[in-house]
């Protein structure tokens, strides 16, 4: 190993990895081994059950709409939090941060009695005809809940980063607002938007607490794949929970390769020759 | 284009930036704003530019008021201190995008031209494809003038385009700042702390001070004949003694000078390192050598005054001096300003 003058390496190296060993690769090897001791035909046809498949369905189309609604309305709040200072500034920044520190079941009883057709919301919007309790419109809103501060939090701190002269270069070279946010801002945000999205998509995909409540849980309609994972597990079918939440674990494994994989491509200009 | 500053204020909060200036800069000309930090130059240039608008007065382009046109539409190229390139843009993409935003369409082909035209101009070529973070500085701050150029501005404005680059990449800079400027003859105004900066690439020196003009001329004009204390000072090194006027010459401590204009009582006395100088015999200040410092081009000498005050001046690099002899600083020339 080449000398370094910093202290520390091999102690803190050894500790993180042990760590990382003990409660994060253990437990997921401890699932695929669960899982692998399926035969491939018993697996297939757990993973593969129509019950099984629209879950799925139910559970990445929500993640996918919370995801892309979230993407829109917390690069609007990064924006509006670091752009401008206004009376109560720093209590909506210490909101975003709610969704992290609120037990997630807490947040689930909330939104329910809010969208339930009695509810403040939900009355409303059962007048205009709209049913969000109960609906994968409701999982969506939990999952829009729980995972909003990635975004934000990923995108802020880039762009307080973003020297203003960029901008100013910008205006003096003829480009409109517009023209500046599409083509200097948002490549310098790419990075952040992808590494928020792909938080916030992997974390939709694996909730549970805030969900149950407002969802209804109805198999073939509502009943999120997390669910179901645990419906068996309460049924004993250790096997079965570990082949359906194998698939979960997969979608978020290939979801984060590709996402890494842009992110390297939009920070290509970084590296130096 | 002429520039025309008209009593031009700008306040930030209480700070008084810009304290009425009025200032011409003529069709084609190179002036330098220069003053210490704080002394509004960064300001005015930016209000020029229409990054800031002034609390004040008329900014006027020609003949028409510029005041209150925003910059997208001044027609002003802008050169940052830290240059202020797009890292997510190729050199050649930096150069191009003036042109892209640009609400007068051009072809690609002639995008493309333009650009490789301006890489041979500011000696950049085969550069084109590298990211702002592959180059070197003084090659960043050649992109961002050829970025500034692409857009073929009215004026061209510099916000201490060498501030942030070593010191001999900065003079080549500077020589080949004039040599782009003689061939394009853009009117150009730029920012600078540095007054050899100033001196070695303006047509005309504005020196500024707490947000005022406290003199303007060229290089020439203001060397030679510094019109403030503070102006002698900030224009080089500069030896300071309390002097006494008295019947049309200044006296201090064993030297005299002939001065005009003053009247008489308390003065001090200005002078460059050049124009002090040294004898074994007086008349002269009685001092004595404290140190001699050797330097590529001479040697300096600090002697300390029986008065007690340092004395720094050049002597010809074969002159034996040693630290600790005694003898004469003669004044050659000097400059007398009341106190």
């Amino acid at each position: 190993m080449k000398r370094n003058v910093l202290p520390g390496l091999r102690l803190s190296l050894g500790v993180t990895l042990f760590y990382v060993g003990l409660i994060v690769v253990l437990p997921i090897a401890a699932l695929v081994f669960k899982a692998a001791s399926l035969g491939p035909e018993d697996y297939w046809r757990i993973v593969s059950s129509a019950r099984a498949v629209a879950s799925y369905r139910v559970t990445v189309l929500s993640a996918l709409g919370a995801t892309l609604f979230n993407l829109f309305f917390g690069l609007a709040l990064a924006w509006v939090l670091t752009r401008y200072r206004f009376p109560g500034w720093r209590i909506v920044d210490a909101m975003v941060d709610l969704p992290f520190a609120l037990p997630t079941a807490v947040a689930g009883i909330a939104l329910t009695a809010l969208f339930a057709n009695n509810g403040w919301f939900g009355s409303v919007l059962s007048d205009l005809g709209i049913k969000v309790a109960y609906t994968p419109l409701g999982i969506m809103i939990a999952m829009c809940f729980t995972s909003l501060p990635f975004i934000v939090r990923t995108v802020q701190p880039v762009l307080e980063d973003i020297d203003p002269a960029l901008e100013e270069a910008a205006q003096s070279l003829g480009g409109s607002d517009w023209e500046i946010f599409r083509k200097v801002i948002l490549p310098l945000l790419t990075p952040a938007l992808l590494a928020g999205t792909s938080l916030s998509f992997a974390r939709s995909l694996g909730e549970f607490g805030a969900i149950i409540f407002i969802a209804g849980n109805q198999p073939m309609s509502t009943e999120i794949t997390a669910l179901l994972v645990f419906i068996r597990l309460e049924e004993y079918d250790y096997q079965a929970a570990a082949a359906i939440a194998s698939v979960l674990l997969l979608t978020a494994f290939v979801m984060l390769a590709v996402t890494n994989t842009l992110q390297a491509r939009a920070l290509r200009y970084t590296v130096r020759s | 284009m002429k520039i025309r500053l008209d009593h031009v204020v700008k306040t930030f909060d209480t700070f008084r930036a810009v304290r009425d200036v009025s200032l011409d800069i003529e069709s084609g000309e190179l002036v330098a704003l220069l003053g210490p930090s704080g002394s509004g130059k960064t300001t005015i240039l930016r209000m020029v530019a229409g990054l800031e608008y002034s609390d004040g007065g008329h900014i006027y382009f020609g003949d028409q008021d510029a005041t209150d046109i925003p910059v997208r539409e001044r027609g002003v190229g802008f050169v940052f201190q830290h240059y202020a390139l797009f890292p997510h843009m190729t050199v050649a993409e930096n150069i191009a995008f003036g042109m892209k935003v640009s609400k007068v369409k051009r072809e690609r082909a002639a995008i493309d031209a333009r650009v490789s035209e301006l890489l041979r101009l500011v000696r950049l070529e085969g550069l084109g494809d590298r990211f702002p973070a592959q180059i070197s500085g003084g090659q960043r701050q050649r992109v961002a003038l050829a970025r500034a150029l692409a857009v073929d501005p009215k004026v061209l404005l510099l916000d201490e385009p060498f501030g942030a680059l070593d010191a001999n990449v900065r003079k080549d800079l500077r020589r080949w700042l004039r040599e782009i400027h003689e061939e394009l003859g853009i009117t150009t105004l730029f920012v600078t702390h540095d007054q050899e900066e100033a001196l070695d690439l303006a047509d005309r020196v504005v020196i500024l001070k707490d947000g005022q003009i406290v003199q303007q001329g060229t290089p020439e004009e203001v060397c030679r004949n510094p019109q403030s204390a503070f102006v002698m000072k900030f224009l080089g090194d500069a030896n300071v003694l309390s002097a006494e006027v008295r019947d049309g010459k200044a006296y201090a401590s064993g030297a005299s000078i002939e001065v005009d204009g003053l009247v008489d009582g308390k003065a001090e006395l200005y002078a460059r390192p050049s124009d002090l100088d040294w004898s074994e015999q007086g008349p002269g200040i009685p001092a004595v050598i404290a140190r001699v410092l050797d330097r590529a081009d001479g040697r300096r000498v600090i002697a300390t005054a029986e008065t007690g005050e340092h004395l720094e001046f050049d002597v010809a690099p074969e002159r034996a001096l040693k630290a600790g002899k005694g003898g004469f600083v003669t004044v050659r020339r000097a400059k007398v300003f009341a106190a």
